[in-house]
């Protein structure tokens, strides 16, 4: 009788343990996920670049240091961990709204109906990349305090997981943003 | 200690689930109660049965209904990029598939979510919706469409419908039993005890009859409007702006204007209820009981109180 009783609350600890190891890879998983979901976003923004840059420069030519502000920060949209690519796409959206502040003084520039669409386009992927970091956010926070709740922090850290970060979207970087007149 | 987006969900989420296993409880009870009194076993899943087929074909293509008796026409991204790029957008931040788009030809600001599950969902607005709000107003309705897809108030709503209908359905074979007439013919003769034991069931049956489908249709309603706080709140969490919402709301109760395709069976899913009561002078706690949604006022300050 009694090694029966041993026997089921064995059982019953292995199933649980299995429940919670699963859940938690789920979880996990959502976060790899969203990580993902944010690089799909950031390398779209990387390949509408070159087609904006192509269409500005057939009308300003002389605006060359401006295109190689935004040639040198798209390459830091693949580069580096997830946060310091978001922050490359951050500080490329305040150099291509000096770019877009260049193209009101050319006329025949405004009126071109590509330029107008990919202008669109471009701001919308920055939109996006921001929905997919809020996206990522929500799932770090469900995973962390999955594994931060009791009993399960008891054994998260010998199972092998552990916290991610969140992605902050820093303020302080926004101050090192130069503005050109 | 102001509530914060989390608790709002949780509250609204518990207190779903609280109403859900009331209900299902009441419905079993009277089902057994009826099923004594008339003396009939097979009643209760018979009727079950027939109320869940009743229901499921109204649930499957529950979409298709509502957004044909709203006149509503699909969009593309083409024909609206702005409207298409915010739920777009929010579709990525709530991890969401992107739902088919509808625009209906009113003047009224309004909008409604539909479909059983999130991979056939539907969002529609009216043209008053997208001519009168401003773009983060316009993002703050989307969420909350977005969240009543995601909160699987479609097949939520669906079910009460089913317990709703059992109910109705029960009470109405009840009443029209003829037992006035032949029900004592198959009753044991000699048994005068089990009779009065009868007689009694039968008179709290007819009891029920009468008041069950009221207080059915109460709970749905009360369900409704619980889910409208909840879509709320996890659209304020979508947003991360409750404000915005908040403002829509207003501009919307605001609006003189009245829906012009008014239709009481899809009046609930609105974001909020097309019948325009601006001034609220029909509000009073006995018609709140009767109403698809909560007081605005109380859902603009809900999510005043998440902005703070």
């Amino acid at each position: 009788m009694g090694l029966w009783i041993v026997i089921a609350i064995v059982v019953v600890l292995v199933a649980a343990l299995i429940a919670v190891y699963n859940g938690l890879i789920t979880r996990k998983n959502r976060v790899a996920e969203a990580a993902s979901d944010i690089d799909v976003q950031l390398k779209r923004r990387y390949e509408l670049i070159p087609n904006l840059v192509e269409t500005v420069k057939g009308y300003a030519t002389h605006e060359r240091e401006l295109f190689e502000k935004v040639a040198a920060e798209r390459a830091g949209l693949l580069t580096g961990s997830t946060g310091e690519r978001i922050q490359a796409s951050n500080q490329l959206t305040e150099t291509l709204k000096s770019l877009f502040a260049v193209a009101e003084a050319y006329p025949d520039l405004k009126a071109n109906q590509n330029f107008l669409s990919l202008q669109a386009e471009i701001t919308d992927t920055q939109d996006k990349i921001m929905a997919a970091q809020r996206f990522y956010n929500s799932n770090v926070r469900d995973f962390n305090t999955s594994i931060q709740v009791f009993p399960t922090n008891l054994i998260a850290s010998s199972l092998g997981f552990s916290a991610f970060e969140f992605i902050e979207a820093a303020p302080a970087e926004r101050a090192n943003v130069e503005v050109k007149f | 200690m102001a509530a914060t987006v989390y608790d709002n969900i949780a509250s609204n989420k518990w207190r779903t689930v609280g109403v859900m296993t009331v209900f299902v409880a009441a419905v079993i009870a009277l089902g057994y109660v009826f099923g004594v009194a008339l003396r009939l076993t097979w009643l209760l899943p018979v009727a079950i049965i027939v109320a869940i087929v009743q229901s499921f074909s109204s649930y499957w293509w529950s979409d298709k209904v509502a957004l044909a008796i709203s006149g509503a026409h699909q969009i593309d991204k083409a024909q609206a990029p702005e409207l298409y790029r915010l739920v777009e957008n929010l579709c990525i931040a709530s991890g969401l598939p992107m739902p088919r788009v509808y625009i209906i030809d009113d003047p009224s600001p309004n909008a409604f979510a539909t479909g059983r599950n999130p991979q056939h969902a539907a969002v529609a607005v009216t043209t008053g919706l997208l001519a009168k709000l401003d773009k983060p107003e316009l993002e703050g309705v989307l969420s909350h469409e977005l969240s009543h897809i995601g909160n699987y108030d479609i097949l939520l709503s669906s079910v009460v419908v089913v317990l709703v209908g059992f109910v109705v359905l029960l009470s109405d074979f009840f009443l029209r039993y003829p037992f006035w007439f032949g029900g004592g013919r198959r009753r044991d003769s000699g048994s005068g005890d089990s009779g009065q034991v009868g007689a009694i069931l039968m008179l709290v049956g007819i009891v029920l009859a009468l008041l069950s489908p009221l207080f059915a249709m109460l709970i749905q309603l009360a369900v409704s409007r619980r889910r409208e706080l909840l879509a709320d709140a996890s659209g304020a969490l979508l947003t991360r702006n409750p404000n915005e919402l908040a403002d829509a709301l207003e501009k919307i109760t605001a609006d003189p204007q009245s829906m012009r395709r008014m239709n009481k069976a899809t009046a609930h899913l609105w974001i909020a209820s097309p019948l325009h009561d601006p001034e609220g002078k029909t509000r009073g706690w006995l018609t709140g009981l009767f109403d698809t949604h909560p007081d605005p006022a109380v859902r603009i300050a809900r999510l005043r109180e998440m902005a703070r």
